[in-house]
């Protein structure tokens, strides 16, 4: 697999699992208007994974679908940030705010990519993540004299760092205003991926080769 | 027409001007400005529409009516969907906008020059759709849709959708 594929499946693995997770709050958000924006937040990002994941079926000769669950949990390119199943509101804004400070910066380098139809894709995306965008930063804005929500951003600011490649990084901490530190990179997952993967692709294991 | 052709583009037009939106059906697919183009040759019509945003859901049942349409006009459908930032909600045709404000979603605003800000969006530069005051404000960024977000207005206090700007 060459390094563009790579990087597509990476992105799309990224879209899909915070997709995933953001969806967990559907239901349970601590306010009614927060369960709506998680709700649609998280229908934006695997739409996102979607499309993507489509550019690569094409061109590895298989279908979206089995690229986004019938891989193995170790197949998956993902980023632990996104793998991590955080349970308490600070960590989650966190979260939501530290991937969308990364995710605009790897967004704009693609728009610059000299592949006209991932260039495409990426411009497409990036239009509606200006308004996940909004939501992290109303809710960083608010959040930021918290001590519990200032610690959750230390905490993954690690996990952050790793979700862009090295050559991004520098941007991502002068935007967040943190110090570089080791980043947790990907290429081995959490144990929660796992978890996580299990549930994901429960049903569709469960009547292999089905139409839905 | 083209020679040979079962059918002309004008017929296309029209028939996929019937077409409802699955989410919003008081404006057609193309009142949304989402088919981008047709292109008829013999006995296939190929036809390119956009999706508004990535993640929606009626992605597949849109691609299978328009096939459906053009199956019925006598032609082989061509459905190909254009992933990019050629549409934005700037191509909703006037008579979409209306038929929108009619049925209570106030259109989008034009897109500006750069990106969205939250500053705009807290501006009370959005009217609401059923008393026409522009003294409204923002509730959420989202709403049942990933295309609305949802507003109040303080004059006829009555929430509202509005079509985000894409």
């Amino acid at each position: 697999m060459n390094a563009q594929l790579q990087q597509i499946l990476e992105l799309a693995d990224d879209e899909l699992v915070i997709g995933w997770r953001d969806s967990e709050w559907t239901g349970i958000a601590p306010t009614l208007e927060e369960d709506v924006a998680f709700s649609s937040i998280a229908q934006n990002e695997i739409g996102h994974a979607r499309a993507l994941y489509e550019v690569a079926a094409r061109r590895l000769d298989t279908d979206a679908d089995s690229l986004a669950f019938d891989r193995q949990p170790d197949d998956y390119r993902c980023a632990p940030l996104v793998e991590l199943h955080l349970l308490d509101w600070a960590h989650t804004i966190a979260r939501r705010y530290l991937y969308e400070e990364a995710d605009r910066l790897r967004i704009g380098a693609l728009r610059e990519s000299g592949d006209p139809e991932l260039a495409g894709i990426a411009a497409k995306i990036d239009r509606e993540e200006t308004y996940h965008r909004l939501h992290a930063e109303m809710w960083a804005a608010r959040l930021r004299e918290e001590p519990r929500f200032r610690d959750a951003v230390e905490e993954l600011w690690p996990f952050a760092l790793g979700v862009l490649e090295p050559g991004l990084r520098h941007e991502l901490a002068r935007r967040v205003g943190l110090d570089p530190v080791d980043a947790r990179e990907r290429g081995s997952h959490t144990p929660e991926l796992a978890e996580l993967w299990d549930v994901m692709t429960e049903v569709r294991r469960s009547e292999p080769g089905a139409e839905w | 027409m083209v020679t040979g052709a079962v059918v002309n583009a004008e017929a296309v037009w029209a028939a996929l001007g019937e077409i409802p939106d699955p989410e919003i059906p008081v404006v057609s697919l193309v009142d949304l400005g989402v088919i981008r183009h047709v292109e008829v040759a013999e006995d296939r019509v190929r036809v390119e529409f956009t999706p508004t945003f990535l993640g929606c859901p009626a992605l597949e049942a849109m691609t299978r009516a328009l096939a459906e349409r053009i199956t019925q006009l006598g032609a082989r459908p061509e459905i190909a969907v254009i992933v990019d930032d050629s549409w934005s909600t700037d191509r909703i045709t006037p008579a979409g906008r209306e038929k929108l404000r009619e049925a209570g979603f106030a259109p989008p605003p034009l897109r500006a020059a750069g990106a969205t800000t939250l500053v705009q969006l807290q501006s009370s530069a959005f009217r609401c759709p059923y008393c026409d005051s522009t003294d409204t404000r923002l509730e959420n960024v989202f709403g049942p849709t990933p295309c609305r977000s949802i507003r109040w207005c303080a004059s006829c206090r009555q929430p509202f959708e509005q079509f985000k700007t894409i």
